[in-house]
């Protein structure tokens, strides 16, 4: 029988906020030990939370970016659990009514583009963090408190390199709308895994089996290729699963057993008596939704369609925001995007790399670059002459047209001066020449190159290879 | 004697430097170190501390500083957090805990001039009605030391009784202040949801506590609820509503209010001397010129129920964090779950552990629509009934509790019964209103207080307290001191 993996995914993104969710203590990676503690943090006895106002904004951000459905109404709930990282044996987060509900991701996935959709998105704090030494444990509780996303997606995910590639695309949207940095290896993204398998065809699914608090997306994909086939094994033995959360192993590649439905927690949730509910208002929203960005797949997509880019170099500008927008004002400006794509990225940006200058401060125009093109579309100076050009304008800020004049750079495609040119260059190169006359094309580019640095790169390439080729066939 | 007057009689003396508040705190001192031996309403105090802050405000009075109540000593339940002071909440879980931050109410105290000392015995976290849930000892009433003060506030109405302090701050869950300050004869006021800064009072059920004083008559009553109300930004369930001068209200004329009697009140097991008490009050109200009517407020008999189901679930939460991890009086296990139930077992007293069984219960899968849902349900009607009562009378008026204090051990057997005690006083929590109890009478052989109460309409504290203090001034039965 042939079986197939339903995989659900549930993602833990730290929100980039400056203070924790409930008090003001800093959200901050690696200070030292319980340094970044408060008593409401710490769950001192009398205390109270007050809830952080951006780390609601980023929430509702993340939901608008995701598509998702924003209610009117959410409240939070504790999850009551006793662990020793929990400053207050219950986790404040949401329950029955989460702050977004619904939504999708897309994403490339096997040449097309895949779409998961998304249970909900819901907002909590982060615990903190457990510390064993040769005698003793402690806690450090800097991180108890920060603002966590919990985004659920439906079980839509059927294989591990999708569940991959949905969690990094998942990330880039996260870290583009500035709603997390998503920083894997500072615990800012932490993931369970729910996978089942069932029968090929059949509706209903298996028993599900979560495999807990995977901290990066490769640990995902592994921990995925070995439980499916295990499972698969089990149910091909004419074995049973029964419902149960497992932990990977990184180091011995494997799922082991942590407890069984029978050791299953009860959580009981009920509302958080300590926080209102939480009722957004239209202007709220509206200034919410003027932070909403273009997603990285849908940018890219707008620049193959609009400017005619090749995905590589569409793809460049997602990944490098500052860069994607200056493209974007100089293309608009523009005849040929796909020129100012060229221009922008294999020579702006290695000009920038070497000087370590920024955008923000080039000396030249859009409109420069702009021109620069259409002199070179309009064969007004050969590619090589508007290299030295770039070079110039780069570094003077000086329009295009007056760096050609100033170093006569103007392409030369008067035929008289270029049938000179070539008339000293077959007279010199007697080999070459007879070469070609006997057959050999390739003798023809030498004697264009030739000719190029007798008229000093200003001579109309075109023009040349013609009057070259007449010549020598006369 | 410094230590009988009340804020009102206090503060005057104090600002025309007739007397010290250096004085004034060690006749407080004194009558703690008189008295306090055969009352127990402190579990501790610092009079090296009180003294000191008694220096200062003697230093700003002398300067001119006007604060409403600079000088004033006023004593603290062991619920409500103070810097640097201990906080045990009548357990003996938290060992040793010193308290590293201010509750709200007490840097609002602290800046009226208040003089903030001592640690008010009370039932183990504000879990029960009699004070005799404390880790550290029972509180005896003042009226008889051979009787309850009450609780869970017993400490507070205790030492107020007993002239030990000259107002006192305590909590309101069920009823924790207003049956004591009944019991003890003194006024206990508990403010409406909201209108007093949670932050910093250990919460037993954080939907249902409040925080409120107990004081020797009604005029104080409204003088601290001003110092102590107001919008906190540290309590998101502080309702932004402006705090009048609360004692500007008491002018005695209540002709045309309207007193609401409930007919689901008129229950067996209420004392005959109490009703007798009531009956007095309700002539004593229609000559001051207010009006008596008959309300109903159908949903009482399952307010007893529905506190218990919402008011534990609640407590097994907030109470959860009592671990022995980062504080509390840890005894060692070999995993953290058998050191959390050794530390529990060990620091939690029955009431207590009672509660939180019952709260996980009925927060337990399966269980949580019959019971948790089931009792908000019942809660909001039981709100409605209030609101709708409103509609009709300016406050409700009850006995405070059915009976007048009863004795040491008569009831610790038997949780329901002392848990039925606080039929009159749980509603109001549960609606989210406003109570006051005052002063109604005695009882006769023995002779102990009855105490009447006055229920508000949401946020109508300046109303409450005008036909409080309307009754009070027209008896004098506040004026009368137990001898102890």
């Amino acid at each position: 029988m042939e079986y197939e993996a339903i995989i659900g995914l549930e993602t833990h993104v730290q929100l980039k906020t400056k203070s924790k969710i409930w008090c003001g203590c800093a959200n901050e990676f690696g200070a030292p030990p319980n340094t970044n503690v408060c008593p409401v943090c710490l769950g001192m006895p009398g205390v109270l939370p007050v809830a952080n106002e951006e780390a609601l904004r980023l929430t509702i951000l993340t939901g608008l970016l995701l598509n998702s459905t924003i209610p009117r109404y959410a409240k939070f709930d504790r999850k009551n659990y006793f662990y020793p990282d929990m400053p207050k044996n219950y986790q404040v987060t949401q329950f029955d009514k989460p702050s977004t509900v619904g939504g999708f991701v897309e994403f490339e996935f096997n040449g097309g583009t895949s779409r998961i959709n998304l249970t909900r998105a819901h907002l909590e704090e982060d615990v903190g963090k457990n510390f064993h030494f040769d005698r003793n444990s402690g806690v450090d509780f800097n991180r108890a408190g920060v603002p966590l996303l919990e985004i659920i997606s439906e079980p839509e995910i059927t294989s591990s390199d999708m569940a991959y590639e949905y969690l990094n695309a998942l990330k880039d949207i996260l870290i583009y709308g500035g709603v997390s940095d998503c920083d894997m290896e500072k615990g800012m993204v932490r993931c369970d895994v729910n996978v089942s398998i069932r029968p090929k065809g059949q509706k209903e699914l298996g028993k599900k089996i979560e495999i807990k608090n995977m901290n990066s997306f490769s640990g995902v994909r592994n921990a995925l290729n070995y439980e499916i086939p295990r499972q698969i094994e089990v149910l091909t033995k004419g074995g049973q699963h029964h419902q149960e959360t497992r932990r990977w192993d990184d180091v011995g590649g494997i799922t082991e057993t942590m407890r069984s439905k029978e050791m299953a927690h009860d959580y009981r949730y009920f509302p958080e008596p300590d926080l209102m509910p939480f009722e957004p208002t239209d202007a709220w929203l509206a200034e919410i939704k003027t932070r909403v960005v273009e997603l990285p797949l849908a940018k890219k997509q707008r620049f193959i369609k609009d400017y005619q880019l090749p995905p590589a170099d569409a793809q460049a500008f997602v990944w490098d925001v500052p860069l994607g927008s200056y493209f974007e004002s100089v293309a608009k400006k523009s005849k040929n995007p796909k020129a100012v794509a060229n221009w922008v990225i294999n020579n702006l940006r290695a000009k920038l790399a070497e000087n370590g200058g920024s955008l923000a401060d080039l000396k030249f125009k859009p409109e420069h670059l702009v021109e620069l093109i259409e002199l070179v579309d309009g064969k007004k100076i050969s590619s090589a002459a508007a290299q030295q050009v770039f070079a110039e304008m780069f570094t003077s800020g000086e329009a295009p047209a007056l760096i050609v004049e100033k170093k006569g750079l103007a392409q030369v495609s008067d035929t008289g001066a270029i049938e000179k040119f070539c008339d000293e260059v077959i007279a010199a190169n007697p080999k070459p020449s007879a070469d070609f006359k006997a057959g050999n094309a390739g003798a023809l580019n030498f004697l264009k190159g030739q000719v190029m640095k007798l008229s000093k790169g200003k001579a109309n390439p075109g023009v040349v290879g013609e009057i070259l080729e007449k010549k020598l066939k006369s | 004697m410094l230590n009988q007057l009340t804020i009102s009689e206090l503060t005057k003396k104090l600002a025309q430097r007739e007397v010290s508040a250096r004085e004034t705190m060690q006749s407080c001192l004194d009558q703690i170190a008189k008295v306090d031996g055969k009352i127990h309403a402190f579990i501790s105090h610092d009079a090296a501390d009180a003294l000191q802050q008694a220096d200062a405000a003697d230093k700003e009075l002398t300067a001119g500083v006007k604060k409403p109540l600079l000088g004033v000593p006023i004593a603290i339940k062991d619920v409500i957090a103070v810097k640097d002071q201990p906080l045990n909440c009548g357990s003996k879980i938290l060992g040793k805990f010193i308290s590293p931050y201010n509750a709200t109410v007490i840097e609002k105290l602290k800046d009226a001039g208040a003089i903030i000392f001592g640690r008010l015995n009370m039932d183990e976290f504000a879990m029960g009605s009699s004070t005799e849930n404390s880790a550290f000892g029972v509180t005896r009433n003042p009226w008889d030391t051979t009787r309850i003060p009450g609780g869970s506030s017993g400490g507070s109405a205790a030492a107020v009784s007993a002239d030990e302090c000259i107002a006192s701050l305590g909590t309101d869950t069920g009823g924790s202040i207003r049956q004591p300050a009944a019991l003890c004869g003194c006024v206990g006021m508990k403010p409406t949801y909201g209108r007093v800064s949670r932050y910093g009072l250990v919460a037993f059920a954080s939907s249902l506590d409040q925080v409120g004083p107990f004081t020797k008559d009604v005029r104080d009553s409204a003088l601290m609820l001003s110092a102590i109300s107001g919008h906190d930004v540290k309590d998101s369930t502080s309702i932004p509503h402006p705090v009048p001068n609360y004692a500007a209200a008491l002018n005695g004329n209540v002709k045309g209010l309207k007193l609401g009697l409930a007919k689901e009140y008129m229950v067996g097991g209420l004392d005959p001397q109490v009703s007798a008490a009531l009956q007095a009050a309700v002539k004593q109200y229609e000559k001051l010129g207010a009006e008596i009517v008959e309300i109903s407020l159908p949903h009482t008999e399952y307010a007893v129920a529905t506190y218990y189901i919402v008011a534990t679930a609640e407590a097994s939460a907030n109470l959860a964090r009592f671990d022995g991890i980062r504080y509390c009086d840890r005894v060692p296990g070999n995993d953290p779950i058998e050191l959390y139930s050794k530390t529990r077992g060990h620091g939690f007293g029955p009431e207590v552990k009672r509660r939180i069984i019952l709260g996980t219960y009925v927060l337990s899968s399966g269980y949580y629509d019959a019971y948790y849902l089931r009792a908000q349900k019942v809660r909001t009607l039981i709100r409605r009934d209030f609101l709708n009562a409103f509609e009709k009378v300016d406050a409700i008026l009850t006995p405070t509790s059915p009976t007048a204090a009863f004795k040491i051990g008569e009831k610790t057997g038997d949780p329901l019964q002392m848990y039925l005690s606080d039929i009159f006083t749980i509603s109001c929590n549960l609606a989210g209103i406003c109570g006051i109890s005052f002063q109604g009478g005695f009882t006769e052989n023995p002779k102990l207080p009855i105490g009447l109460q006055l229920l508000g309409k949401p946020f109508g504290e300046e109303t409450m307290l005008k036909l409080a203090h309307a009754y009070e001034q027209s008896t004098a039965w506040h004026k009368e001191k137990p001898t102890i």
